[in-house]
């Protein structure tokens, strides 16, 4: 088992999300450790870009203070792998818009995030039309030892959800939406490698009072074609709301009020330990 | 994996960069465009309101004083600026505006740099009966002051951007998320052969009314077709429009010209094909193109002194000519266009688009090293009303 499929042992989990590099690289490197230890499961890791088209206002803010402060992705690889260091061990996925990593490198992008620790990506502006160029650069399964393991790719998706797993190190993370037609969300629910990433409103990511109507409907359509855990984000920003969610998905995503939390506090993080904890106590 | 009905890339460019929540949106606008394409009730409507509510088609005007004075090529002028809303903008928006009544939508949302994109959104809106909201950078709404009252006063609501660089790349930003969240009753309205597939694709074919009209007036006019033609390049749609017209023909010579602005070597420009140091093949608001970013793939700030122009991605196809050498892109400097918009005014008695002026700056460089007998045609995309103040400025500054 990896990292990824132990962290669905206890279901629902607590996934955050928060940028490396806000409010300053040092504290958010902090804050996602004190998230870590005080009950996240798995935290999505933010990569910032100038133009987060999926993002509301508290997250655009975020990573725009972010790359002011001189955020670049290989920073935050490294940041990645310093959390390592300090024994972080639950999976880190990393979330980021297409063109840095295109930037980057695509192929070394992968190796080097997976070199440094990363357990998966989320990208938003990837929709199944265009994955296949990122999903060919994804390194076979795990293989102990050393550089080796990066010598083959996955190309092709194999048959079972338990294959797909031991197939690539870090797999691409497939979202789907609501407005997902039943064949759309076939054809990706079918493909999903880790989990599901299932938007769970019409969007930008940010704060809602209420959740999204027929949520739970959503949830059993996605299930009849993965055996996949299936995660909700958007909107979600109470522990309320995520024991709400948390009775439906196998997984609980928090983004813009994880990053409202700390990065409006004055001790960030305290105030990590604090919101993971609510969290995680609301999803026991 | 599914297949699209047209070709989503032009090459390695184009495709569908978008969240998934609007993949099925463009996947229903692209079901709309092909059937609306082959029915013939949809084309006669277009056609018509080209003609009586447009004014299509718009004349071709030969510089006779400017060729004169320079002494080579006959330089013709396609008189977009002539068009209803005073620019080529108006095909594209009245046929997406058009779209949209059959998709059964209701409201549209759009993005405008210049603000001649969000006048046309609003008119065909207003036309139609349709809700409209506009996007503008508060930067542009500073400096295209005329247009945000002209987009109010056909009942559009102008959101002011003050997300990023304030410009136009950021009220497509916001456009973008207002659509996925209204997605299932708003369109995008894009204004330029930009964004995701099937965009660049329905704009060009809204915009080839320009090349096909052109060259059946210049055969007629000239008796023979152009030797070069000469189209500004923002995202490329008046581009495009005019380039559609004369692709198949091997003798004519396309030009796309890019805001050079402070000039390529101050890096305040937007030249993506012409800095190779920041221009390079990239992902951005849904499509694969040349895109101005820096090294860590950030996207880079612009400058131009025309507000369409002032955008740091080409359309994709764009990209694509470009690579295959059917058509050549260079650059005009702020200093250059404002020069050739006073030309044109004094030679011509028109006031063309600082858009436009950068397509006439190149014609005032090719001109005179051209023989007599040699044909120049100039897509003048747009009239000049609106870049009043920002002349007047800039002209009292130099």
């Amino acid at each position: 088992m990896n990292r990824l499929e132990s962290a669905f042992a206890n279901k629902p989990i607590f996934m955050p999300y928060f940028p490396l590099g806000y409010p300053d690289l040092e504290t958010s490197v902090d804050a996602i450790e004190a998230l870590a230890q005080n009950g996240a499961d798995l935290i999505e890791v933010g990569l910032s870009f100038s133009d987060p088209l999926a993002d509301g206002p508290m997250i655009q803010q975020a990573t725009q203070i972010a790359l002011e402060k001189g955020i670049t992705v290989r920073k935050s690889l490294k940041a990645v792998k310093e959390l390592r260091r300090r024994g972080v061990e639950i999976p880190l996925i990393l979330m980021g818009y297409y063109n840095p990593m295109l930037a980057y490198g695509l192929e070394k992008f992968v190796h080097d995030a997976t070199e440094a620790g990363a357990d998966g990506f989320i990208i938003p502006d990837l929709p199944m039309e265009e994955a296949e160029e990122f999903q060919s650069m994804l390194i076979a399964g795990r293989v102990d030892g050393d550089g080796s393991r990066y010598a083959t790719n996955a190309t092709q998706s194999p048959p079972s959800y338990r294959d797909q797993m031991n197939a690539v190190e870090a797999p691409l993370i497939r979202m789907l939406a609501p407005t997902s037609s039943p064949e759309r969300m076939e054809m990706i629910a079918r493909n999903a490698q880790g989990f599901i990433y299932l938007v769970s409103v019409t969007g930008i990511t940010g704060e809602r009072k209420s959740l999204a109507e027929g949520l739970g409907g959503l949830i059993a359509q996605v299930r009849e074609h993965t055996s996949a855990p299936v995660c909700v984000g958007f909107g979600i920003s109470t522990p309320e709301q995520a024991r709400e969610v948390g009775r439906l998905a196998d997984g609980v995503i928090v983004g813009s009020a994880c990053v409202k939390a700390i990065g409006g506090s004055e001790n960030p993080v305290e105030a990590a330990r604090e919101f993971a904890r609510s969290f995680a106590d609301a999803l026991k | 994996m599914t297949t699209t009905l047209l070709s989503s890339k032009f090459g390695p460019y184009g495709g569908q960069f978008v969240p998934e929540t609007l993949m099925p949106a463009l996947i229903e606008l692209e079901e709309a465009f092909v059937s609306a394409r082959a029915d013939v009730k949809f084309q006669k409507e277009f056609n018509k309101l080209m003609a009586s509510f447009v004014g299509r088609p718009t004349p071709l005007t030969y510089a006779k004083r400017l060729s004169e004075k320079l002494g080579g090529a006959q330089i013709y002028l396609k008189r977009e600026d002539l068009a209803h809303t005073g620019a080529h903008k108006i095909n594209n928006a009245l046929g997406q505006a058009l779209l949209v009544k059959r998709m059964g939508k209701r409201r549209i949302v759009a993005e405008t740099g210049a603000g001649q994109h969000g006048v046309a959104s609003a008119t065909a809106a207003a036309l139609l009966g349709l809700d409209c909201v506009v996007y503008m950078g508060v930067v542009d709404i500073a400096r295209q002051e005329p247009n945000v009252f002209r987009m109010k006063l056909l009942g559009a609501e102008v959101r002011p951007v003050t997300s990023g660089t304030q410009t136009l790349k950021d009220a497509i930003n916001e456009a973008i998320r207002d659509w996925v969240t209204n997605v299932r009753d708003t369109h995008y309205l894009l204004g330029s052969a930009l964004g995701p597939h099937p965009y660049p694709t329905i704009v060009r074919e809204f915009q080839s009314v320009i090349g096909m009209e052109a060259r059946e007036q210049i055969l007629m006019e000239v008796g023979r077709l152009p030797d070069t033609v000469i189209a500004c390049v923002g995202g490329g749609s008046n581009a495009i429009g005019v380039f559609s017209g004369f692709v198949n023909d091997e003798s004519v010579e396309l030009i796309g010209v890019e805001a050079g602005g402070s000039g390529i070597e101050s890096g305040k420009h937007a030249a993506r094909f012409g800095d190779p140091s920041k221009g390079r093949v990239g992902v951005i608001h849904g499509t694969r193109t040349y895109v101005l970013q820096d090294e860590d793939g950030q996207i880079a700030e612009t400058h131009s002194v025309s507000a369409g122009l002032d955008y740091a991605a080409v359309g994709p196809e764009h990209a694509f000519l470009r690579d295959t050498e059917r058509a050549f892109y260079t650059s005009a400097t702020d200093e250059e266009a404002l020069s050739a918009f006073q030309t044109l005014c004094h030679t011509e008695g028109i006031i063309p688009a600082l858009e436009s002026s950068h397509a006439v700056a190149e014609a005032l460089k090719r001109a005179p090293k051209m023989r007599k007998d040699q044909v120049i045609l100039v897509n003048l995309s747009g009239r000049g009303d609106k870049d009043l103040n920002t002349v007047i400025k800039e002209l009292s500054e130099r």
